[in-house]
């Protein structure tokens, strides 16, 4: 009983772990070149890095059916957009400040992370 | 030129300023095609560069081909392709119908199978026989069946796995990652059974494949039902989009062809017909008709435009047949901001579902540790067969947690309260303002232009110290002509009414909230309120009786002094709306302090207020102070709204924490005020509280009972009630719990539609 018990703590730990506690690394590369993939309930890449103060342009392709994934929604910058699905979608974002800016789904379920920083 | 000519030409120069462009390619499957789709838009003439993107399954081609000529090149080459930019917002709506629709029957599909085998089960495990393994004959049966579950799992079942799989390595979970271990926990411990039957004690040899197979398919089902009810919610921005036609009839050398919508440029002439709808805002050059803009503004009865008045898209030609120049078009029309307004607004969040947002942030990882608390709790306190109820519970807990209700709540309400709104024509910036509106205890109202019409006109002249009324007139209206008070624009059309023509004006100034000065015909004139003339030394103390009569009638006095020495009072009236009476009350009704605030003297105010129905005045307030008094008012701990007109309002409206701009139609700068009334009426007031009131009661409801929902369905599901009552939930219960409670917060959503706007 003693074992089953510890493999019960030790899965919350890890539930714990790979949820919250775990920092996921940013997909730098050239943002222009990027394509923000929505499907099977995630953004992918979820963590973005671009410079500050700069005009940005995402693009997201959406080929998630799930009327969970038709917003986008940057909630700090008041901004949403609808993606169509099958098709690729710009979302031009104004020069940030640096920080970071998350990025979600109507219902939050879906998660992605904008890393602004001064480069 | 031939129009024909001059039409194509201007087709090309549309497609040559577009210079990159986007197409979706369909059948596209390998890395040849790639090769061959490049090879094949460089051949058409034009295309300067090229290229597949086969994840996306779209290609980027810029130059100044024509699309359709890409499309056929793309077409040639054996793959089918569409063009994507320039999609007119009804095509995107159209597309989205196909598409959801198309989900919607295959998600149906996937609960027909899931329920064909998950019922049958169900009815004989209840009525008929027991789900236990104790027989070989059992073992072979509810292996063919474990089978048979592993089918529904797959054909109906897999978006839920690859779902959670996805997000899971992303390090996030959602709620197919609950379904996902819900029901694969369920059909891993039922396959355990049916393989290892000897490892376990009689009791616990109990399968729960139909769990599984029913789980699957109530929340498929739940899922299909929430994309039709969700579809109407996004009813009210769907009729607006509607309002655009696509064709739009244009006059080029006296020839009238019809053209796309996309293709008017500013400056093309149109002509629209009795009946038709308006193609893009414009200008009236011939014709008068009666228009409809009730779409839009919310304003019911058609307005009379004639030879001059603007027109806006999307509003219906009653009568007559007009012509007209298109001064906005594409996404600068009224009728397109609108849109652009509602649809960002309907996706910003109250602060009331801050809170839902925190929640559901952490939300399935905390269901999945209550889960495996709850096993362990059973497996060491349980009654025998405590591993069976141990795995029955967590099931249960991973499957009723519902975030889908918690985090649909808010924005499910906040898109059709927006949504209503909009179709009384009352524009909410976002749910911030949505929310501050539902809270409000005093709404402060400016006179000019929101309680009366803003079209003030002459009704007195008093003579003083001089004798020609025509010279008067025509002097200040000399001098007023410099100014853009609606006052003075009303001085200024008397005198054009009698046909005096204005004389050169120089050594202009404006005094805010005093009047103007400025010298015409070497007279040095003043024109302007008491204030200004007792600080410039001009005697009026004989005329202040006979001013202040006026201003018992509602009128506004004016002095204008000629060279120093008083030359006449001029009384100008603003007539109050029609409905200001009906509307004011309404507001009254609904608990509201109401105040009126104006520069205007403080009789005259007081005359107006009285007539309306307001008790209490702010009168002879400079516009730069009346965001003082907003927060004054603010300081008494009122929550308050201003509404005004927009421009000279601007720092009230921002202070205030609802800023109401008030239109007269489309003329309204909608960007200005967190809500903006599009018809000038203050019924729309009344309209814009009753329906953010309405939206969070709605929300209210929703978040409530999600909360109470998921609060009562977890424990209840992780079996608190067992050691009382002897309960348990059944999985399937649960399943069907927590299908039913995301529709539950989309229907009630849909509900606000039905809210009746108008009461008065």
């Amino acid at each position: 009983m003693l074992i089953v018990n510890l493999i019960g703590l030790l899965v919350i730990a890890l539930i714990v772990w790979w949820f919250w506690l775990y920092k996921g690394e940013t997909q730098a590369a050239a943002v222009d070149e990027l394509v923000i993939q929505v499907a099977n309930g995630s953004y992918q890449p979820s963590q973005i890095a671009v410079p500050a103060g700069q005009a940005t342009t995402l693009r997201f392709f959406r080929s998630d059916e799930s009327p969970c994934a038709a917003w986008l929604i940057f909630p700090d910058l008041d901004l949403s957009e609808e993606l169509p699905i099958g098709e690729s979608k710009s979302v031009l974002l104004p020069p940030l400040a640096a920080g970071n800016y998350p990025f979600t789904c109507q219902m939050q379920m879906y998660r992605g992370n904008l890393v602004v920083s001064e480069s | 030129m031939s129009a024909n000519d001059r039409s194509s030409a201007k087709e090309q120069n549309s497609s040559a300023s577009q210079a990159v462009s986007y197409f979706r390619v369909d059948g596209a499957s390998c890395a040849s095609c790639v090769n061959k789709i490049e090879s094949a838009l460089l051949a058409v003439p034009g295309v300067e560069q090229a290229s597949m993107n086969l994840v996306q399954g779209t290609a980027t081609v810029s130059g100044h081909a024509q699309a359709s000529a890409v499309v056929r090149a793309i077409d040639a080459a054996g793959y089918t392709a569409e063009h994507l930019v320039n999609q007119s917002d009804q095509q995107i709506l159209e597309d989205k119908d196909r598409s959801e629709e198309a989900y919607y029957q295959r998600l149906m599909k996937e609960v027909y199978f899931a329920l064909g085998l998950g019922v049958p089960l169900m009815i004989y495990g209840l009525f008929i026989g027991e789900m236990t393994v104790n027989t070989p004959l059992e073992r072979f049966l509810w292996l063919l069946v474990g089978l048979a579950t592993l089918a529904v799992m797959y054909f109906s079942g897999r978006h839920f796995y690859v779902g959670a799989w996805k997000s899971f390595i992303n390090h996030s979970a959602n709620m197919d990652t609950l379904i996902a271990l819900g029901t694969g926990t369920a059909w891993l411990y039922s396959m355990f059974v049916v393989s290892f039957p000897a490892l376990l004690p009689d009791m616990a040899r109990h399968v729960y494949f139909e769990a599984t197979a029913m789980i699957i398919g109530l929340v498929n089902l739940g899922l299909a039902l929430e994309v039709r009810a969700r579809g109407k919610t996004s009813e009210a921005i769907k009729r607006l989009i509607g309002l655009q036609p696509k064709l739009a009839r244009i006059v080029r050398d006296g020839q009238e062809i019809d053209i796309a919508i996309e293709d008017v440029q500013l400056g093309d002439q149109l002509r629209v017909r009795p009946g038709e709808k308006l193609a893009v805002d414009g200008r009236v050059l011939e014709g008068s008709s009666s228009i409809d803009e009730s779409m839009l503004t919310g304003e019911p009865i058609p307005v009379t435009k004639q030879v001059g008045d603007e027109l806006a898209a999307g509003s219906i030609n009653k009568t007559g047949t007009l012509l007209y120049e298109a001064t906005r078009v594409g996404k600068d029309t009224a009728l397109a901001q609108i849109i652009e307004m509602v649809k960002r607004a309907q996706n910003s969040k109250p602060p009331i579902g801050r809170l839902a947002d925190v929640i559901s942030a952490y939300f399935v990882p905390a269901i999945m540790i209550i889960a495996v608390l709850s096993a362990l709790a059973w497996l060491n306190f349980g009654p025998e067969p405590s591993l069976a109820f141990a795995m029955v519970c967590a099931t249960t807990v991973l499957i009723i947690a519902c975030p889908c209700a918690l985090g649909l709540a808010t924005p499910m309400s906040v898109m059709v309260g927006v949504g209503k709104a909009a179709e009384s024509g009352v524009l909410i910036r976002n749910g911030e303002a949505l929310q501050a509106a539902s809270k409000l205890t005093t709404m402060v109202l400016d006179k000019t232009g929101t309680v009366t019409k803003g079209q003030p006109q002459v009704t007195h002249i008093e003579l003083v110290n001089a004798s020609d009324e025509d010279h008067v007139l025509m002097l200040a209206a000399s001098l007023e002509s410099g100014s853009e008070h609606p006052l003075a624009q009303a001085i200024v059309a008397s005198a054009q009414a009698r046909g005096l023509a204005t004389q050169t004006l120089e050594n202009f100034e404006a005094i805010a909230g005093h009047g103007v000065r400025g010298t015409v015909a070497e007279h040095s004139l003043l024109f302007g309120n008491e204030r200004l003339m007792r600080e410039q030394g001009v005697l009026i103390e004989p005329q202040l009786d006979l001013a202040q009569q006026l201003a018992a009638k509602a009128q506004t006095p004016m002095y204008f002094s000629i060279d120093g020495e008083l030359a006449a009072i001029i009384a100008v009236a603003d007539p109050i709306k029609d409905d200001s009476v009906a509307a004011i009350k309404r507001l009254k009704e609904n608990g509201l302090r109401v105040v009126m605030l104006t520069g205007d003297n403080r009789a005259t105010a007081q005359a107006v207020a009285k007539q309306v129905g307001i008790d209490e005045v702010f009168a002879e307030v400079l516009p730069k102070q009346k965001a003082e008094k907003i927060a004054e008012l603010q300081a008494q701990g009122e929550i308050v709204g201003m509404t005004g007109d927009g421009i000279n309002d601007a720092p009230a409206l921002a202070l205030a924490n609802v800023g109401f701009a008030i239109g007269t139609g489309t003329d309204v700068a909608i960007e200005s005020a967190d809500i903006t009334l599009m018809r000038g009426s203050l019924h729309g007031l009344a309209d814009a509280i009753a329906v953010s009131k309405a939206t969070l009661g709605n929300i209210k409801q929703n978040l409530f009972g999600a909360f109470v929902y998921n609060a009562a369905g977890v424990p209840i599901a992780a079996g608190v009630l067992y050691p009382f009552l002897g309960v348990l939930l059944s999985p399937i219960i649960a399943g069907g719990a927590m299908a039913l409670s995301s529709l539950t917060v989309v229907t009630n959503a849909n509900r606000l539609r039905l809210f009746n706007v108008r009461e008065g």
